[in-house]
């Protein structure tokens, strides 16, 4: 469909190591109107978001030339990331935790997508920032409630402190700091 | 019209496939995924899931030849397996999936050996009905093939 130069779409950056369910990810949020960039593996949506495990700064002044999503508004790249738990290498769980230390994209939302149902899993995720869990496989009812965490994006953008504490889950979970206080740079694993 | 009988076998084979339990409601979600713009979603996919299937059961077949059986490595293979036939809604071929890794769970190699014949049995008996299915779909053409009941 044709854009008019102001229409921006929303970008979600999905992150899954098979092959299968890429292309069903890919689908269901072109469905919704996203513009998707689909990877094969955590260290390629690093790269692409301009992160390599090196410092930032140096980064995104040496990636000036790649192909990335890093620009001058750093976060407007990409708007939400939608990761496979289990994969070979970083899991979607290391993705999340350097996203979430990453002083450019930690208020990116993350999602989870697991083909397994273990509440310790997901609930680890949640207590560490990612926004929500879908069990594989995805359907369209799943991709709907993205919507609601871009939009956030967009209204808060400008508000947005570090320790935003929007999260999904019932429990009370009162992490005294949700960046974990050990990092402001990410660390190479 | 000619096309009209050709409709109706399309939709009593559909019927089929998951009236014997060889689909389950994923392929519905891919169904609703195909329009216009997207005509032959469900069969690229699906074309995807054999290749992908290949693979992992020419892996797991060499797998099953080492002495002693790497149950891990084995669980990680039909992990992937039952990943790829759980979003095309391959209903019979994830059920012997799951059972395999119950089997790899227990180390359990008579289990996991016996599963997987009967894997590669129901995997290809899907293949060849999905086959004879979007033949058909494809005879019929674009248009009517997006008409499908639901």
């Amino acid at each position: 469909m044709g854009n008019m130069a102001t229409q921006t779409q929303f970008h979600v950056l999905a992150v899954d190591d098979s092959l299968i369910d890429r292309k069903l990810i890919e689908r269901l949020l072109k469905t919704s109107s996203y513009q998707v960039t689909a990877v094969d593996s955590g260290s390629k949506a690093l790269e692409f978001l301009g992160l390599n495990g090196e410092n930032e700064d140096e980064e995104r002044n040496s990636s000036v030339e790649s192909v990335s999503a890093a620009d001058e508004d750093h976060q407007v790249g990409v708007n939400l990331i939608i990761t496979d738990y289990c994969m070979p290498g970083m899991t979607g769980y290391d993705l999340l935790r350097k996203i979430k230390q990453s002083s450019s994209f930690k208020d990116i939302p993350v999602v989870i997508m697991s083909s397994e149902n273990i509440p310790s899993r997901i609930n680890r995720c949640l207590e560490d920032g990612a926004e929500e869990f879908f069990l594989k496989p995805v359907k369209l009812s799943d991709v709907n409630k993205l919507r609601p965490h871009l939009m956030k994006g967009i209204t808060t953008k400008t508000e947005m402190q570090s320790n935003s504490n929007k999260r999904k889950g019932s429990e009370e979970i009162q992490s005294p700091d949700r960046t974990r206080p050990r990092y402001n740079e990410l660390e190479v694993v | 019209m000619e096309r009209n009988p050709m409709r109706r076998q399309l939709a009593s084979l559909r019927k089929s496939l998951f009236d014997q339990g060889y689909l389950d409601e994923q392929f519905m979600e891919l169904e609703q995924l195909q329009d216009d713009a997207n005509p032959n979603f469900v069969e690229e996919v699906v074309t995807l899931y054999y290749r992908d299937s290949a693979r992992l059961i020419l892996n797991l077949d060499h797998a099953l030849e080492r002495r002693p059986l790497d149950f891990s490595k084995l669980d990680g293979l039909m992990h992937q397996f039952k990943g790829s036939s759980s979003s095309i809604g391959a209903k019979k071929v994830k059920a012997e999936s799951t059972l395999f890794r119950e089997y790899c769970k227990y180390g359990n190699a008579e289990g996991c050996m016996r599963t997987f014949q009967q894997l590669k049995k129901e995997y290809a008996t899907l293949r060849k009905k999905l086959e004879t299915y979007f033949q058909l779909a494809r005879q019929i053409g674009p248009m009517e093939s997006a008409n499908r009941p639901k």
